[in-house]
């Protein structure tokens, strides 16, 4: 019993059954498998996160988001004005996270690529784009630069994953997708 | 040995008192029966503050109650984590390593007054901690990420709770030396304090990882340090956040093959793989902290893959190797004790009215199928995309640590009253319906988070209807989800029902139970199986030969949902918008 040592002195010899050494194996070469579709999706998938990152200072980073939001301003939305930005495509967009709101709000051309810039400028949040479900941890400090590419027209919610302090889950942004050439 | 060692050891062995086990005829040294009684009892208090927390964060999560107010639900979540993740734990499992040790092997516990010293930091750092929590100032999450900031006394609590642990540790480490030494059993040690001694070896690294980031964590706090940096702190906390949570599998674990062992009769099919998947925790499991950082920025992709799947998934082989081993060790003895007929007379006869065989056998198969399955989805670098802080990432963990971890330690309850209190359980009717209660609700937690998580539901989060009032962008998630949070609010509350019987019974036990002596000592485990050897060789299934046809179908029937639900989720996968 597995409360007393082992009856046999020498248990290490013992044999082992093959029902057992079978299991072994498959849940063995199961792993294997695991571990090498991540690698296969990082050749041949086409989700995977960038490991383009940089050091960044917040006060940069809010620096390089009001410049990118002024200049591809399409309109204001909201109470107190958020500007909704429209980058050309194929070219970069900002976002950045600060409590408790994320900032600006972006419109984007279905099928065409951008480099999304995300980081934060005080505490950790976390970008969940809705209803997709895409999370990504978005530190201060850090900036990853991801390029995405939206297949659907519509509507998204931005919202913060990480807590963030009292007012998170008041915190939300909004990414429009339209269709190429038009604007909404 | 030095000439002024033989006296200490000699008065060590004068000093102890022992007392003989009426069941299982052990030699029980007082001094670590009344440690075990004391970590006991405090776990189950804090089972019982945390579980009402976690009550209340589920009844404010079901849209249709949303019962706390934004600040307090922050508050209720920090410290429902603190007091059930940890404390609750934590102090348990200090209990389990003193009764694996020192009852189990019928010796002498090491330095019962070092025992005492590391019981009173426990309990003045949980309560420090606690205090911190409840004042308001520290609703920083039981994560506490940087550079949000707690007061200094949340974390200096959190570090003397440590030190005691670690103290309990060495003390457990310690007794396995003396009863070496005093050759109080011949050759090794039994599996269940191997699995033990697995569950001490992750503790002294995680405390370590705690030590190392929460010291400084400390002293940011009271301002001698400027500047954590977010992911140094990550990395290191998940060194003890995650590879504690490997000291609960490990010490689950030895539980399943304990309560087999006391309640059927089962032994290790093979003594050699039972302690090599232990081993493999040892070596592997400690990767962990890598969960927490696959859609982290700063990290290679690299990095992440041998990490997240603790070296080519070598852990979870581990996993699945117990997964086969423990119900078929329970088999091999229910065939032994004569139920053959069939694939599954052995299972369908099995003491099912014994709360703490049904408890450990719900804790195996839920563990495996809910919390061990969703355990690897989640830790595979790209699948993280879909489910990172989403509530589907608490589903996970109510599966390993609520269903696992916790109705494993429930049901070895019900074996430690009668050995340990020496008193009989009282109401055996209800304490026979508790593990199904407790199970299905902790069950029901854990799928329906899961479901809301894969619906995009963010974990750790006051309001998921944003209304427009309230925010300037409004968004709303399908009404499937508040559907969800509603089954796991009722789920809770079942949940509640069963933890509170739990206490209840444990507690009215403990004080009003009638006492345990020789007269009714095997009585006082509860009903086992009746040994009804008729044709036990004739036909397939002795236990000698191997061959157990039950075990093969239910290993068969978790790796094929397995297999499933992982291709599954690459399909979901691949429908998401292209990013590199």
């Amino acid at each position: 019993m597995a409360i007393f040592p082992p009856q046999t002195r020498i248990w290490w010899n013992e044999p082992v059954a093959k029902a057992e050494l079978v299991w072994i194996a498959v849940a063995f070469l199961w792993g294997l498998f695991m571990f090498f579709m991540m690698i296969y999706w990082h050749i041949y998938g086409k989700q995977n996160l960038s490991p383009v990152v940089g050091r960044i200072d917040p006060a940069v980073f809010e620096q390089r988001t009001s410049e990118f939001a002024e200049k591809f301003k399409v309109r204001e939305e909201g109470n107190l004005g958020i500007p909704v930005a429209k980058p050309t495509a194929g070219g970069d967009a900002y976002m950045l996270a600060r409590t408790f709101e994320w900032w600006p709000v972006l419109e984007l051309e279905k099928g065409k690529s951008y480099k999304l810039h995300l980081s934060a400028l005080d505490v950790q949040h976390g970008f969940s784009l809705q209803p997709i479900n895409m999370n990504i941890q978005v530190h201060p400090g850090l900036e990853h630069i991801i390029t995405l590419t939206p297949t659907e027209v519509g509507t998204f919610g931005v919202i913060c994953n990480e807590y963030c302090g009292l007012g998170h889950h008041v915190m939300t942004g909004r990414i429009y997708v339209v269709e190429p050439g038009q604007g909404r | 040995m030095t000439d002024a060692a033989i006296p200490a050891n000699v008065l060590g062995t004068l000093a102890a008192k022992f007392r003989t086990c009426p069941a299982t005829g052990l030699k029980v040294d007082l001094a670590a029966e009344r440690l075990i009684k004391a970590n006991a009892v405090a776990a189950v208090v804090f089972l019982m503050i945390g579980g009402i927390f976690g009550l209340l964060v589920a009844l404010t999560r079901w849209p249709a109650v949303h019962l706390l107010s934004s600040d307090m639900f922050y508050l209720v979540l920090t410290a429902h984590g603190l007091d059930v993740l940890l404390l609750w734990i934590i102090f348990f499992e200090i209990a389990i390593l003193y009764f694996a040790s020192a009852i189990i092997l019928s010796s002498r516990i090491a330095a019962p007054r070092w025992g005492w010293v590391a019981f009173a930091l426990m309990i003045i750092g949980g309560v420090m901690t606690n205090i911190a929590v409840l004042q308001g100032d520290s609703s920083v999450m039981f994560t506490s990420y940087p550079p949000l900031k707690a007061q200094p006394h949340f974390y200096l609590g959190l570090i003397l709770f440590a030190v005691g642990a670690l103290i309990g540790c060495f003390i457990f480490l310690g007794t396995l030396v003396i009863a070496k030494e005093e050759r109080t059993y011949e050759g090794s040690i039994p599996l269940v304090t191997f699995g033990a001694l697995t569950a001490c070896i992750i503790a002294v690294f995680t405390i370590a990882s705690g030590a190392i980031i929460l010291i400084p964590t400390f002293l940011w706090s009271v301002g001698y340090i400027s500047h954590i940096d977010t992911l140094t702190y990550k990395l290191v906390w998940w060194g003890m956040g995650h590879s504690s949570q490997q000291i609960n599998v490990s010490a689950h674990v030895a539980i399943w093959y304990l309560i087999g062992a006391v309640t059927v009769g089962a032994k290790p099919l093979s003594e050699k793989v039972s302690r090599g998947a232990f081993l493999l925790y040892i070596f592997f499991l400690q990767l962990a902290s890598a969960h927490h950082l696959l859609v982290e920025p700063g990290l290679s992709s690299e990095w992440k893959i041998v990490n997240t799947s603790y070296m080519m998934y070598l852990a979870v082989l581990g996993s699945m190797v117990h997964g086969m081993t423990v119900p078929g060790s329970i088999e091999a003895a229910q065939r032994k004790n004569g139920y053959t007929h069939g694939v599954f007379e052995w299972l369908r006869k099995a003491p099912w009215g014994n709360p703490a065989f049904a408890g450990m056998f719900l804790s195996l198969v839920m563990f495996g199928f809910l919390g061990g399955i969703s355990g690897v989805i989640l830790g595979t670098e790209q699948l993280n995309i879909m489910m990172h802080n989403t509530i589907y990432v608490p589903g996970h963990f109510h599966a390993t640590v609520v269903t696992g971890t916790t109705l494993a330690f429930m049901a070895v309850t019900y074996l430690v009253v009668p050995l340990i209190f020496q008193r009989q359980i009282i109401w055996p009717k209800l304490a026979r319906l508790q593990p199904y209660l407790f199970g299905l609700g902790a069950a029901g937690i854990s799928v329906f988070m899961m479901g809301a998580g894969t619906l995009g539901v963010a974990r750790r989060h006051w309001d998921i209807t944003f209304p427009a009032s309230d925010v300037m962008l409004p968004h709303g998630y399908p009404p499937m989800a508040s559907l969800m949070m509603g089954l796991n609010g009722l789920s809770a509350i079942l949940a509640a029902t069963g933890g509170a019987l739990y206490i209840a019974i444990t507690v009215g036990s403990i004080l009003f139970g009638k006492k345990v002596d020789a007269s009714n000592a095997a009585a006082s485990l509860g009903p086992m199986p009746k040994k009804i050897v008729r044709d036990a060789v004739t036909k397939y299934g002795d236990a000698g030969t191997w061959h157990l046809p039950g075990t093969y179908v239910l290993v068969a029937l978790f790796f094929t949902t397995f297999v499933l639900y992982y291709f599954v989720n690459w399909k979901y996968l691949s429908e998401l918008w292209p990013m590199q």
